[in-house]
C-alpha cells in the first residue's frame, strides 16, 4: 500500500502553491485541506464505498488543469456559466445573445460566505475536503426572492485533454430565494484526446428557500478515461419542491453522493439513470433526510448495464424523530444486458418516526423475451429489438425532463448509444 | 403450390410434447379455421409458425412460399408476409405505436426494396385503415398495447395486419375476451382483408368467431393432432354437441391426465 503521506505529498503541494484568499476563504481552504490529510482517500474497507475503488484516482498524480479557451469549441446555445478545464469564460467571449435574466445574479465569492461549505460536508467526505481546499472559481447564483425564470440556467464544465492527467473542482452554489422558481442544467463534458484520463471532483451546494421551487438537472457526459467524483448538497425550505436528474452516460469510474435535507412540507423527486458498458464503473449513493413532518420524498433510479461494466446503487432514507406524516418511495431498476457487468444496489431506510409511509423497492433483470418476440414477429432484426426495448426503458426517466431541448438531446443521445450497441 | 404446407410437424415445451404430427395445407385465397379444446395445442402451432423460440421443433417439415420455414428467423418470416395476431399482445411502455408500426412496416418494404416511408407518408397511408379499426389518434401515440383495454389490444392487431399486409395472416384467439360489438369490428377488419393472394388461419375455441369470418375449411385439433376436418359447417357441429360430442376434452381433464 501506498503511504498517506506520499498519496498527499502531490496535493500539499498544489495546495501551498494556491494563491492565497481572502481571510474567511483561506481559513475554510485551510480547514478543509487539513481534514483531507487526516481522511485521505477512502478504501474498500470503508462502508461508504465497499464497491467502489479509488485507489487509481490516490495513486496518480494529477496537476492542476490549466485553463485555457480553444476557439473552436462551441458552446451549447444558451449556456450561461462555462468552464473549461476549471476556468470561467467570460460570456462576452463568447458573444452570448442571452445575457442574465432579470432576478439572477452571479455573485463573486465575498457574497457567498455565508453558504459556502456549510451543506456539503467536507469533514466526512475526502473529496469534498479536496474540492474545498481548492476553493477558487466557483459558479455562485443567486435568483432572487419572488423570481420565476423562464430559461435554465446552464452551468457547463468542459474537460479539454492535452494527454497528462490533470483535476479540476468545480463548484456551484445555488441560492433560490423563497418563493423564486428556476430549472438549473450542470453538464460535465469530456473534449480533446484521449490522455491520461482526468478527475472531475465537483461539489454542488443549492439552497432553496421557503416555497422555492427548484428543477435540477446533471448530464455527466466525460471522456471514457475520466474520473468524475462529484457531491450535490441540497437544503430545503419549507414547503420547497426539489427535483433532480442525474443522468451518468460518461466516465471510467464515477461517484455521486447526492444528499437531501427537507423541511416541514417540502417535497424532493430525486431520479437517476446511469449507462454504463466496457468497464466502466458507477456509483450513486443518495440520503434523503426527512428532518421535519409532512415531507415527502419520490426516488426512481435506472441503469443499464452493459459489457464487464459495474455499477452500485445506495439510498439511504433517514426519517427522523420529528419527522412525522413522512411519505417516501424509493425505486431501483436495473436492466443487464450481459453476463459479466454487476450490480450491487442497496436500500438503507432508517426511521425514527412512528406515523409515516416508506416503501421501497430493487430490481435487476434482462430484456423480456416476449417482447422480443412480439417485435420480431412484425419483422423488426433482434439486434434493433433490443435497442428499442433497452431505450424504452429509460425513456421513463427521460419522458420526466421537463426542458424541452435537453430531453431532445438526451433523446438523441440514447438512440445513437442503442443503435451503435444493437449493431454487435 | 401451396402457401402454407405442414408434414408431420412435431413440437415441444421443456420436455413436454404438445404437437404431435400436424398436417396440413393451405392455399393462397383460403381461410382455414382450427378450433379444438383449450390445452390442444391451437396456440402453439400459432407461435411455432411464427418462430417463438420457446418451442422447439423436434419433427416434420413447414414449407412457406415454397421456401424452408423453419429455417427462417421470426424477424424474417413477418418481412416474407407471415403475420400472427397474438391472444395476448405484449405491452411494450416505453416505445411508442406508430414508432413501432412504422419500424415495422419499413423494415419490411425495405426487404422487398421498396423506398422506406417517412412520417408523413406514413400517416397518410394508416389514416383510412384506422378509421376503419375505430382506432383513435390518441392510442397510437400512446406506448404499444399499454394500458389498452383488451378489446382495444385485439383492434390494434388487426389495425397491424391491415397496415402491414401480411400474405398469410394467422389470428390466435382474436375473439377471446371481446363483447359482441368489438367482435364484429374486428370480424369486419379482417374480412375487408379476405383476398385471392392471402390465406388467414383462424385459431379459435368457439364458433361465434366463425359465424363473423366464415371459413373454407375447419379442422379440429385435439392432443396435438388435426382430428378431424371438414367445411364450415363442422363448426356449427360442434357448436351443437361441443366437443364432448367428438369423444373430445377440455383443458381440465387434458391437463390432469397429462
Amino acid at each position: 500500500m501506498m503511504a498517506v503521506s506520499q498519496q498527499i505529498g502531490n496535493w500539499l503541494e498544489q495546495f501551498t502553491k494556491q494563491e492565497p484568499a481572502e481571510s474567511w476563504l483561506q481559513k475554510l481552504r485551510e480547514n478543509a485541506f487539513t481534514r483531507f490529510t487526516e481522511l485521505g482517500f477512502p478504501t474498500t474497507r470503508d462502508e461508504e464505498w465497499r464497491f467502489t475503488n479509488v485507489a487509481p484516482i490516490a495513486r496518480t498524480q494529477f496537476q492542476p488543469a490549466v485553463g485555457s479557451f480553444a476557439g473552436a469549441f462551441s458552446p451549447p446555445v444558451g449556456v450561461e456559466l462555462l468552464f473549461i478545464n476549471g476556468c470561467r469564460i467570460q460570456t462576452e467571449l463568447l458573444e452570448l445573445p442571452n445575457p442574465l435574466p432579470k432576478g439572477v445574479a452571479v455573485e463573486d465569492l465575498p457574497g457567498a460566505e455565508n453558504h459556502l461549505g456549510r451543506y456539503a460536508d467536507y469533514k466526512n467526505n475526502a473529496f469534498v475536503a479536496l474540492n474545498t481546499a481548492f476553493l477558487g472559481e466557483a459558479a455562485v447564483i443567486r435568483v432572487k426572492r419572488g423570481t420565476v425564470l423562464q430559461r435554465p440556467i446552464e452551468i457547463t464544465y468542459q474537460a479539454q485533454s492535452s494527454g497528462a492527467p490533470f483535476v479540476t473542482h468545480p463548484r456551484v452554489l445555488v441560492i433560490v430565494e423563497s418563493g423564486a422558481q428556476c430549472s438549473i442544467v450542470e453538464s460535465y463534458q469530456g473534449s480533446g484526446r484521449p490522455g491520461a484520463g482526468y478527475l472531475t471532483n465537483a461539489v454542488t451546494e443549492i439552497v432553496a428557500g421557503d416555497g422555492a421551487v427548484v428543477d435540477h438537472y446533471k448530464i455527466q457526459r466525460e471522456s471514457m478515461d475520466a474520473f468524475h467524483i462529484a457531491t450535490l448538497q441540497v437544503a430545503l425550505g419549507r414547503s420547497a419542491n426539489f427535483t433532480t436528474h442525474n443522468i451518468s452516460l460518461g466516465g471510467a469510474l464515477v461517484r455521486n453522493d447526492i444528499g437531501v435535507t427537507l423541511a416541514e412540507g417540502s417535497e424532493a423527486t430525486v431520479n437517476g439513470l446511469y449507462l454504463v458498458n466496457g468497464t466502466q464503473h458507477v456509483d450513486n449513493h443518495t440520503v434523503i433526510d426527512h428532518a421535519k413532518p409532512h415531507g415527502a420524498s419520490h426516488e426512481l433510479y435506472k441503469g443499464i448495464l452493459d459489457g464487464r461494466a459495474s455499477a452500485v446503487f445506495n439510498g439511504r432514507i433517514l426519517v427522523r424523530k420529528d419527522a412525522q406524516k413522512t411519505d417516501s418511495k424509493q425505486t431501483n431498476k436495473n436492466l443487464v444486458l450481459s453476463d459479466d457487468a454487476v450490480i450491487n444496489t442497496k436500500p438503507e431506510l432508517q426511521i425514527f418516526a412512528d406515523d409515516v409511509r416508506c416503501t421501497h423497492g430493487a430490481t435487476i433483470g434482462q430484456l423480456d423475451a416476449e417482447s422480443l418476440f412480439y417485435l420480431q414477429s412484425r419483422g423488426i432484426g433482434k439486434a434493433e429489438a433490443r435497442g428499442l426495448l433497452t431505450q424504452a426503458f429509460a425513456q421513463d426517466i427521460i419522458d420526466r425532463i421537463k426542458v424541452p431541448e435537453l430531453k431532445d438531446q438526451l433523446e438523441k443521445v440514447l438512440a445513437e448509444k442503442f443503435h451503435e450497441r444493437s449493431d454487435h | 403450390m401451396a402457401l402454407l404446407e405442414i408434414k408431420d410437424l412435431h413440437a415441444t415445451v421443456g420436455e413436454r410434447e404438445i404437437l404431435k404430427g400436424i398436417n396440413l395445407k393451405v392455399n393462397a385465397g383460403e381461410v382455414h379455421a382450427i378450433m379444438g379444446p383449450n390445452g390442444s395445442g391451437k396456440s402453439t402451432l400459432a407461435q411455432v409458425l411464427a418462430g417463438r423460440e420457446l418451442y422447439h421443433v423436434t419433427g416434420g417439415e413447414v414449407t412457406y412460399d415454397g421456401k424452408d420455414l423453419l429455417a427462417l428467423s421470426p424477424e424474417d418470416r413477418a418481412r416474407e408476409g407471415i403475420f400472427l395476431a397474438f391472444q395476448y399482445p405484449v405491452e411494450i411502455p416505453g416505445v411508442s405505436n406508430m414508432y413501432f408500426l412504422k419500424a415495422a412496416l419499413n423494415t419490411i418494404r425495405k426487404h422487398h426494396d421498396l423506398p422506406e416511408l417517412d412520417a408523413m407518408d406514413f400517416l397518410e397511408r394508416i389514416r383510412e385503415k384506422m378509421s376503419a379499426m375505430n382506432m383513435d389518434q390518441t392510442l397510437l401515440n400512446r406506448p404499444v398495447n399499454t394500458g389498452f383495454s383488451g378489446g382495444e389490444k385485439k383492434r390494434n392487431e388487426i389495425f397491424q395486419m391491415a397496415v402491414l399486409e401480411p400474405r398469410l395472416a394467422i389470428l390466435d384467439e382474436t375473439d377471446s375476451g371481446l363483447d359482441i360489438d368489438a367482435l364484429k369490428l374486428v370480424a369486419a377488419g379482417v374480412n375487408a382483408m379476405r383476398s385471392a393472394d392471402r390465406a388467414m388461419v383462424v385459431v379459435t375455441h368457439y364458433q361465434r368467431l366463425l359465424s363473423e369470418i366464415v371459413p373454407d375449411f375447419v379442422h379440429v385439433l385435439a392432443e396435438g393432432r388435426i382430428v378431424k376436418s371438414g367445411g364450415k359447417e363442422l363448426a356449427l357441429e360442434l357448436e351443437e354437441g361441443g366437443y364432448a360430442a367428438l369423444g373430445l376434452q377440455d383443458e381440465a381433464e387434458a391437463v390432469s391426465k397429462a
